[in-house]
């Protein structure tokens, strides 16, 4: 089965219905138009781009140009990380440590899923290797990005708490315990909310995509579970690193409270 | 450990109090007191090696920095003006083979340990706080203001208890005050925060 191709002027029937809604939200007065073309445009643009860039990439496969956009997603990831958070690290940790624990955790589980599970030849070809970094990245970011900022905020919130418990001997890690807790909760509860309604409430994007591009649904399925497991083991690793690497930079070598290392950005 | 622990201070610093030194004996109470915004939480916070401070903190032998912090914590204990519960219920706090006859000696229920920690009183949570700082078995005291929230009554039942305790365990102790009558009923030496040094009266 072929996929039907889609005209751009079909597109543009669609973007018509966009700029529609545009038009009645701005009769309404309901001050979302501006916004909602803006991103509009955003979302063709770029996403016209990277058709390109794959186009390029899948017909060159040359590994540095894959790692070179393996890299860019990482960056651009690093700093969507950062620019989340309500109170950053100052210095280079506010990028450092969100980009190092997505790097460690998106990469390797990417690279263990198409060297022993998926297996294409060579293994990083970009077909394979791209999407799969780029769910993995998107996941991962929205789990550290969101436990970082929880352990950030609760440490802010509770500092009374964690020094008067210092005050009485217990270790850093006891004191901040149940925050680390609660942090590495909220970056995880995307994940498992995910895979607990996958099927029953929603259809995954990849695996519908999948569907439309002619392979049997059991395929696609397949794909689908291997997918939202390793990308829930991505967003645990990541958010697991990013909470025992930001908690132990808001403690100093006598296990004092630090908080004059994070910035508030308002 | 020997009994004789005595907490020195050795020209330390933090803020703006410069080479502060004193020497607090075993047993013994020296009265802290000095203007708001003189340093005083300050030092004790340094003592209790919260802040990062100068100059050298010694209990007995050993050094401050010879210790990890939370043991040296656990030893020197700092009780705040303001003490913090994070458990739902009082007893949370406190080891499970609390004797909970210890509580009645400072004016409180027994059954104070089941209360959830919202119904507290300030007061109460003051008196809690020192039973809950002296349950680790701390070798040093550095009280913070320990009886601001309480009457009279209550302020005279706190100091005989913690006299008696402090006695008994052979503690030195700071204690934070800016009560003067106070200082002189349970202090055998009180010194004052001055500017950047500290004063004896």
């Amino acid at each position: 089965m072929e996929v039907i191709d889609l005209q751009w002027w079909k597109l543009a029937l669609a973007s018509l219905l966009v700029i529609l809604l545009a038009l009645l939200a701005h009769l309404a007065r309901v001050g979302i138009s501006r916004s909602l073309l803006v991103a509009a445009v955003r979302t063709v643009v770029q996403l016209s781009l990277i058709g390109l860039v794959l186009e390029a990439l899948f017909a060159s496969s040359s590994p540095l140009w894959i790692g070179l956009l393996a890299l860019v997603m990482l960056l651009v990831a690093g700093r969507e990380v950062m620019a989340r958070q309500q109170r950053r690290f100052s210095g280079f940790w506010a990028f450092g440590i969100g980009t190092s624990a997505m790097f460690l955790s998106s990469f390797t589980v990417t690279v263990l899923t198409l060297t022993v599970v998926v297996g294409p030849q060579p293994w990083y070809a970009p077909q394979y290797a791209i999407p799969l970094l780029g769910m993995m990245l998107g996941n991962t970011m929205t789990g550290v990005a969101l436990s970082l900022d929880r352990l950030t905020e609760s440490f802010w919130r509770q500092r009374s708490v964690i020094e008067n418990r210092l005050m009485l001997g217990q270790t850093w890690q006891e004191a901040v315990g149940d925050l680390r807790r609660e942090a590495m909760r909220g970056g995880m509860i995307p994940s498992i909310n995910a895979m607990a309604a996958a099927g029953i409430v929603s259809l995954p994007g990849m695996m519908t995509g999948q569907i439309l591009a002619g392979s049997p649904p059991a395929v696609a399925v397949k794909y689908q579970i291997l997918i939202m497991l390793t990308i829930t083991v991505g967003t645990g690793f990541g958010a697991l690193m990013a909470v025992a690497w930001g908690s132990r930079r808001l403690f100093d070598e006598r296990e004092r409270l630090r908080l004059d290392r994070l910035t508030s950005t308002g | 450990m020997t009994s004789e622990n005595n907490l020195r201070l050795e020209s330390v610093s933090v803020g703006t109090l410069e080479a502060v030194s004193v020497s607090v004996a075993a047993g013994e109470v020296v009265g802290l007191s000095g203007p708001s915004g003189s340093g005083k939480t300050r030092l004790l916070r340094a003592i209790a090696d919260l802040d990062s401070h100068g100059g050298s903190i010694w209990l007995g032998e050993t050094e401050q920095r010879a210790l990890p912090a939370h043991q040296w914590r656990r030893r020197v204990m700092l009780v705040p003006a303001e003490s913090q519960w994070w458990f739902e219920r009082v007893g949370e706090h406190f080891p499970a083979d609390l004797d909970p006859s210890a509580l009645p000696a400072l004016g409180l229920a027994e059954e104070a340990l089941d209360w959830p920690v919202s119904r507290l009183s300030s007061g109460e949570k003051q008196r809690l706080a020192l039973l809950r700082a002296v349950t680790a078995g701390p070798r040093a005291l550095l009280l913070d203001e320990p009886t601001t929230n309480l009457d009279a009554e209550a302020v005279a039942r706190t100091e005989r208890w913690l006299l008696k305790y402090i006695r008994r365990e052979r503690l030195p102790v700071l204690w934070v005050a800016h009560d003067l009558e106070q200082l002189q009923r349970i202090a055998d030496r009180h010194v004052c925060l001055d500017g950047a040094s500290m004063e004896s009266r």
